[in-house]
């Protein structure tokens, strides 16, 4: 089995190869659009600023490459977001896979809310394979400033004065907003589950 | 729900982990990825990994360690210590570093905040801040808790977040090594001004000091060091002992 890690200007590559390598899996680092194409699975990771990736994506023809993979992908936190249809950090068009919009926490009232959300909250509402040895109401490490809104392809969903999706899906895409690969034991089941897909 | 976070800290010199006192008599406290790793398993949140090695190689072998906990480690960590430049952190990040935490350095030159923002996002970007209570204000030191400066805690930490600072680390020197408790009221103020979630450190003894200050003073993480290291509280105990008290806690 060859899984394949997308190699952008985003940080975090590294943390997920890592976790891999706890798992006994090799991950390989590419931005080649024939290698990516010729995974059997696809991990897309991601910390940044989503304009700047976006354009880069672009830049590097992987943005059709990615939208139209068959093979099971996992976007993490920024990839994710990316995989949506826009995002108002920096007011950026995305890949449009899933059909939602990312937002930004806005807090209530004065600092109530501190931004971005750092830290473990929890998940509810789980269903889809990937979940399938996390319990409900497991915790993940979260750190981000944007969320997706709710919608029919949300499969997990964190409150953070709102509810928002924590986790997505639609036929071989899967995402996530919170980081597996820095989750503890509920994170690496996630990633386990996603390989065995 | 969001949760409290408890962060073990290391502090790491010539690859080892050790602890001072009130930032002095330092003493050796074990291997730290063995202590990272063990503390991961009981329930740590994050860790937060101090360099205080002060030789000219210790760049490249922070960064060697740095890598050599982010393979074994399944959960975040932040490391900290004489990072003085955009180069230094790329560097940590690269190692597999999920956040660093910076002070001195960007004290003396606060664009060091803006910069780290615009290059890796704030929420890698932590400040830390040695505070020391006298004259009726809480002052800003440096170097360790060794040098004084003119400067409120209260004043820099506002100008740190208005930079890019994603969270603030606040030590009090007069709290740290006492095992007192912390210092609830500077925590608390920042808590309350900033927009970015506060980390406290220096003072913890007791499970009452953790519930203090999350409760009182609105810390969203609270830090220790020693107490952890010699086994005086268990995270697991600490974290039962929170959750009963009604905090939000992970489990």
């Amino acid at each position: 089995m060859k899984t394949v890690i997308i190699k952008y200007n985003a940080g975090n590559i590294r943390s997920v190869l890592f976790a891999l390598e706890r798992l006994n899996i090799e991950g390989v680092v590419t931005d080649d659009p024939k290698e990516i194409q010729a995974a059997d699975k696809v991990i897309f990771p991601g910390v940044g600023e989503a304009s700047s990736a976006m354009k880069y994506l672009q830049e590097k023809g992987l943005d059709k490459v990615i939208k139209n993979l068959e093979q099971p992908t996992l976007g993490i936190c920024l990839g994710q977001q990316l995989m949506c249809k826009h995002s108002e950090e920096n007011n950026t068009e995305c890949l449009g896979i899933f059909d939602l919009n990312v937002k930004k926490f806005t807090s209530p009232v004065e600092n109530l809310l501190k931004i971005p959300q750092i830290g473990w909250n929890n998940i509810t509402g789980l269903h889809s394979k990937i979940f399938e040895h996390v319990p409900q109401n497991a915790y993940m490490y979260f750190v981000h400033s944007y969320y997706a809104e709710l919608g029919s392809e949300t499969t997990a969903i964190a409150n953070y004065v709102i509810n928002y999706s924590a986790a997505l899906q639609k036929n071989n895409f899967y995402a996530v907003q919170f980081h597996p690969e820095k989750s503890a034991e509920h994170g690496e089941k996630l990633i386990e589950s996603f390989l065995n897909l | 729900m969001l949760t409290k976070r408890i962060i073990p800290c290391l502090d790491i010199k010539d690859g080892r982990t050790v602890k001072g006192v009130n930032f002095e008599n330092i003493r050796d406290a074990g291997d730290p990825i063995e202590l990272g790793a063990l503390y991961a398993e009981q329930g740590a949140d994050e860790l937060v990994f101090l360099d205080i090695t002060a030789t000219v190689e210790r760049r490249k072998t922070l960064a060697e360690l740095v890598t050599r906990i982010a393979r074994h480690i399944n959960i975040p960590f932040t490391v900290g210590g004489g990072i003085s430049s955009v180069e230094d952190v790329r560097i940590l990040l690269n190692a597999g570093a999920d956040k660093v935490s910076v002070n001195s350095a960007a004290f003396r030159r606060p664009e060091l905040l803006n910069e780290l923002a615009q290059e890796f996002g704030s929420q890698c970007v932590v400040l830390a801040i040695d505070t020391k209570f006298e004259d009726g204000d809480w002052y800003v030191y440096l170097n360790g808790g060794r040098v004084k400066t003119e400067s409120k805690t209260t004043d820099w930490a506002k100008e740190a977040v208005e930079r890019g600072a994603g969270e603030i680390l606040l030590t009090s020197m007069n709290n740290d090594g006492t095992k007192q408790g912390f210092a609830l009221d500077i925590t608390g103020r920042l808590a309350q001004d900033l927009s970015v979630p506060i980390i406290a450190s220096g003072g913890a003894g007791t499970m009452q000091h953790f519930a203090d200050v999350f409760e009182i003073a609105q810390a969203d993480a609270a830090l220790a060091a020693s107490i952890f290291h010699y086994k005086e509280m268990e995270i697991q105990d600490l974290k039962k002992y929170l959750y009963q008290r009604n905090l939000s806690i992970r489990f």
